[in-house]
């Protein structure tokens, strides 16, 4: 992947932006296609939460400049984010959403 | 035009990282409600009769590309590319309310087929979750619409690139939330 930085704002150069947004569109493409695909069906939502997760952190990382800005944003970032997951998956187990039958 | 703090860091970017990390908990709430009672509604219609994934996927599409749209914009912007700073941010306008129109077809073949707010928990939650999101695009678009008046007006140079900078983030983020959604909404509940 090009590394390249633009000389005028430190952030990735355009060609770096085109290379993500090309694998964002492939990995969309791939989410849909295993969405039709019957061997997927036992596996589909394992294999669509790690895609959904690849494409969310390029985004963070490459277009929100996650990457390569100081660690703060990271924090005040991240931080809400785990949050936000922890009571999503409590909130899940407390009213039995992974409980079979 | 920078507002440093100790830091160093300029306190109009923390500050909206500060607001970004709330809105996850905002969509992480919308987003646990709605998968709390998925599956729980009495009354049809239910998730796998109605949602329509060939057309979310190319509105799912869209907002990528407005995404890239977005970060080209703030390129050419820091850059003192007026041309393409102006042509980048209304693209990325466009693509948003090309988003929107989706949102609306949507919305309006729901209420015809008879799935309005109040018909049932899935009917509450989804317009609930889909909505804010759409009404973040909607502000985001606005946003845009400034910038790129701005723009027209000679005040968006290099020097105001932090303007495009955090439009830029509130953005992302409004896509970010999008690519959850697509995948915990649309495909994972009716695949």
């Amino acid at each position: 992947m090009n590394q390249v930085r633009s000389k005028t704002s430190g952030h990735p150069s355009s060609g770096t932006y085109l290379t993500i947004a090309a694998i964002l569109t492939i990995i969309t493409l791939l989410e849909v296609g295993i969405f039709y695909v019957e061997l997927f069906r036992p596996v589909l939502a394992p294999v669509l939460l790690v895609l959904s997760a690849v494409k969310f952190s390029l985004v963070v990382m490459f277009y929100m400049h996650l990457k390569g800005d100081h660690k703060l944003f990271t924090l005040v970032f991240v931080g809400p984010l785990l949050i936000a997951t922890g009571v999503l998956v409590a909130l899940l187990l407390l009213f039995g959403v992974f409980v079979v039958g | 035009m920078t507002h440093h703090t100790s830091t160093g860091l300029d306190s109009r970017k923390i500050a909206f990282w500060t607001f970004i990390g709330s809105e996850c908990l905002l969509f992480g709430t919308l987003i646990s409600t709605y998968l709390v009672y998925e599956g729980r509604s009495v009354v049809g219609p239910t998730t796998r009769e109605i949602l329509n994934i060939p057309i979310t996927s190319v509105s799912t599409f869209d907002l990528l590309m407005s995404s890239l749209a977005m970060v080209l914009a703030l390129a050419a912007v820091s850059r003192g590319d007026l041309l393409w700073s102006r042509i980048w941010l209304g693209t990325t306008a466009l693509l948003g309310m090309v988003f929107l129109g989706f949102q609306y077809y949507e919305f309006s073949a729901f209420v015809r087929e008879g799935l309005t707010i109040q018909t049932n928990l899935f009917g509450s939650t989804f317009f609930t979750l889909t909505g804010f999101h759409g009404g973040h695009v909607a502000v985001g678009v606005l946003l845009l619409l400034t910038l790129l008046t701005r723009s027209f007006q000679g005040k968006l140079g290099p020097d105001r690139a932090m303007n495009v900078e955090l439009t830029g983030l509130y953005w992302h983020f409004v896509d970010v939330v999008w690519i959850v959604i697509f995948t915990v909404v649309y495909l994972i509940q009716t695949g």
